[in-house]
């Protein structure tokens, strides 16, 4: 506790330990006068890709927990979300009901693909996160064969203005236009100009407090012994391999429900790569939100989706006010995506050696301690 | 339920052990090299020419054989399976682009993109290997980003970069490299042709002579390089690094010279591929690279930590005649094109099979 406390207190150390987040403040103060979007478009912006992205990345926060790393198989829930949305979509159902019907038709999927993905990383403990990251592009196959292949011969689509002119598989875009941003509009007030998506953040809220609630149930505790030690939580008597499935099951279920929110705010959505690019922007804003591969709150999930799509509002923009090519900017979002993962696995992997030689270090000092008494 | 479990678990080792063959062979490659095999059966009832499937099997094997013989390397030194290979192809892109724009022309601009590339790739090499040697048993996931970032870097610098040979850059603006860079009369099939033998002339199907000598000269370097004392205390590095700590060998350096090795084949594989192919492709392509080349080594048999010329040469031959022949048997037997599907699952598959496998080492 004292350490805890002194640590705090340690501006050098405070200076550290932010040092992502920092960074991208810097960025945005920088870019922000060289775009020159007025403060009501970028706050409308801001919210709207609050309620649009927050969830997703919620879902993150339970596989870390447990131990397993930045979950690059959300994209799996995605998917899940994504099948389920189709289905509704020909079954005609929209607003509300529908939202709520693909949500629950996402369940059975996600926890199916959850409990596959989940039993694969066991059998790769310790490299978790690739194994996550190609799960997720090898069901991006199965899930071309099932959406542009068994879709209409074997999963039955009614609606011919979904699907192909060949008459079996998805059109390239689905269009949810009758769903498009139902769950945000219901109660929003507006405030300056500024739409705020009452619903949509109370969903996220309540998601925030189930996630709080949960961290203090056994299972929860559980998970945290997992994190901590595999060896010892199993002799404490925790079935780890169940544990840790039960926090994939739960962060695909979550990304489910995040991609339908997610697609519903968009109106439609490129059937074959809307979930290609889902985890890669998910995981960036919550490391930009000062988040490490082995410890996120829902505070870094917070200011990460605030910065990160500051970021990603202002790039193109500035991109193009400094050298006359709006591509510019679009690359450069996504190498600054890419390298927050990459510094954020980097810097993770070189803290585990030095606690691995600090260990060592110490044990190596005990044990000379032990020999000198013994003497 | 456990009785039962077991009973399979034997049964599955008795079937094993029944078909030595397969067990020695690795499940995996038994189940790919048999679906290749189907396919080659079927390309004749379909309709399809086999010689000219044949020859195209032949023509990608010698495109992308160097890049996958880029993975061994780093295999061999532990540093597991190499996903940063971007790095090495942007080096390649570098050396290229840079023969063009200085105006050589013909066979020697391959042979000057080689020479022009090789600095990058060791500069490249070098950090690369650096940074690896400080995140030991993190590679995979640090490489897999590395490589994504190194790429989207490099798409800012294709834009910025004063190119400005009129062959390379965007017609209309003047500056900024294009996506797709035609070779005719650069460096296209400046190693295929030379000794070419006709196999369909109607066609332009060549045997490419040229460039397998070329794999075939490059292949034998880093097989002969694992017999000299260095190769041996790499491949020690990477079988046992506290025992070849123990033994005086400097591991990190090894690692190091490895993941330099490694860069510049990648960087020389692309300028072959691209050779083959006929276009330099710029921008996010070089991320199109890294599945194949590795799921290629996999299904060679190669495991995360073991890999060889043979695997390289099997797995090349096994992958690249699925990716030829899936579309035009699977087409015309089911009238659906699932061949990307295929390649997806195939390549993916293999990959997941490798981290997720508990026996350390490859098959023989």
């Amino acid at each position: 506790m004292m350490r805890k406390e002194h640590a705090k207190l340690n501006p050098k150390r405070l200076l550290q330990d932010n040092s992502v987040p920092l960074m991208f403040v810097v960025i945005c103060l920088i870019c922000l006068p060289l775009a020159g979007y007025s403060p009501s478009y970028l706050l409308n912006e801001l919210v709207t890709r609050m309620g649009r992205n927050t969830f997703l990345i919620l879902s993150l926060l339970i596989p870390i927990m447990a131990g397993m790393g930045l979950n690059f198989g959300m994209t799996l829930g995605a998917m899940a979300g994504e099948i389920a949305l189709i289905l509704v979509a020909d079954w005609q159902i929209w607003g509300i009901p529908g939202i709520v019907l693909a949500m629950i038709v996402s369940i059975p999927i996600s926890i199916l693909l959850g409990v596959f993905c989940g039993n694969m990383l066991n059998k790769a403990k310790g490299r978790e996160m690739i194994t996550s990251y190609f799960i997720s592009f090898f069901m991006n196959g199965v899930y071309q064969l099932v959406v542009l292949f068994m879709m209409g011969p074997i999963i039955p689509i009614m609606h011919a203005t979904l699907k192909l002119p060949r008459g079996y598989g998805i059109r390239n875009t689905v269009s949810l236009l009758n769903m498009r941003q139902q769950l945000d509009n219901l109660l929003a007030i507006n405030v300056g100009g500024v739409k705020i998506p009452v619903l949509t953040f109370l969903i996220i809220g309540v998601l925030c407090l189930v996630i709080i609630w949960f961290r203090r149930t056994k299972l929860g505790q559980d998970m945290r012994a997992v994190a901590q030690d595999m060896e010892v939580a199993r002799d404490a008597g925790i079935n780890v391999d169940r544990t840790r499935i039960i926090a994939i099951v739960m962060s695909t279920v979550m990304a489910g429900f995040g991609m339908i929110i997610y697609l519903q705010n968009l109106g439609n959505f490129p059937t074959y790569n809307a979930h290609v690019q889902i985890g890669t922007f998910s995981i960036a804003a919550l490391l930009v939100g000062g988040a490490s591969v082995e410890k996120a709150s829902i505070g870094n999930a917070f200011l990460g989706v605030i910065l990160f799509h500051m970021m990603f509002i202002l790039a193109p923009e500035t991109g193009t006010t400094i050298t006359g090519d709006s591509m510019i900017g679009e690359y450069f979002r996504t190498f600054v995506s890419y390298g927050v993962i990459t510094v954020a696995l980097i810097m993770y992997e070189t803290k585990k050696r030095m606690i691995k030689s600090q260990t060592g270090h110490l044990l190596a000092l005990a044990q000379k301690e032990e020999e000198e008494r013994a003497k | 339920m456990d009785r039962t479990d077991m009973e399979k678990t034997l049964e599955n080792r008795d079937l094993m052990a029944r078909f030595s063959f397969a067990a020695r062979f690795g499940l995996p490659r038994t189940i790919i090299a048999g679906f290749v095999l189907l396919l080659f059966i079927m390309a004749p009832i379909v309709g399809a020419d086999l010689t000219m499937q044949i020859g195209n099997v032949i023509n990608r094997f010698s495109w992308n054989a160097v890049l996958v013989l880029a993975m061994v390397p780093m295999i061999h030194s532990g540093c597991s399976l190499n996903f940063g290979i971007p790095l090495g192809i942007i080096a390649g892109l570098l050396g290229g682009t840079l023969s063009i724009q200085l105006g050589f022309t013909g066979p020697v601009s391959f042979f000057m993109a080689i020479l022009l590339a090789t600095p990058f790739a060791l500069l490249a090499g070098g950090g690369y290997g650096w940074l690896l040697n400080r995140i030991k048993g993190g590679e995979m996931m640090i490489a897999t980003y590395v490589g994504l970032s190194s790429i989207a870097f490099m798409c800012m610098m294709w834009l910025l970069l004063p190119y400005t040979s009129p062959t390379m850059v965007w017609g209309l603006a003047g500056k900024g490299l294009r996506t797709t860079i035609s070779l005719t009369g650069f460096y296209e099939k400046a190693l295929a042709n030379f000794l070419a033998i006709p196999i369909d002339p109607a066609n332009g199907l060549y045997f490419p002579t040229g460039t397998i000598l070329f794999f075939a000269v490059l292949a034998l370097a880093v097989w002969a390089f694992f017999r000299t004392k260095t190769g041996t205390a790499m491949t020690a590095v990477g079988s046992n690094p506290l025992f070849a700590r123990a033994s005086g060998i400097n591991v990190d350096r090894m690692r190091l010279l490895s993941v330099v090795m490694s860069t510049w084949l990648g960087a020389v594989g692309i300028l072959v591929y691209q050779q083959g192919f006929g276009f330099m492709q710029l921008y996010m392509a070089p991320n199109n690279m890294t599945l194949p080349t590795v799921a290629a080594i996999l299904i060679g048999g190669a495991a995360v930590n073991k890999a060889s010329i043979a695997h390289v040469i099997i797995g090349t031959i096994l992958y690249q005649s699925v990716v030829t022949l899936t579309p035009t048997v699977m087409t015309a037997m089911i009238h659906m094109d699932v061949s990307e599907v295929v390649r997806i699952i195939i390549s993916n598959g293999m990959i997941l099979y490798a981290l997720t496998r508990k026996v350390k080492g490859g098959s023989k």
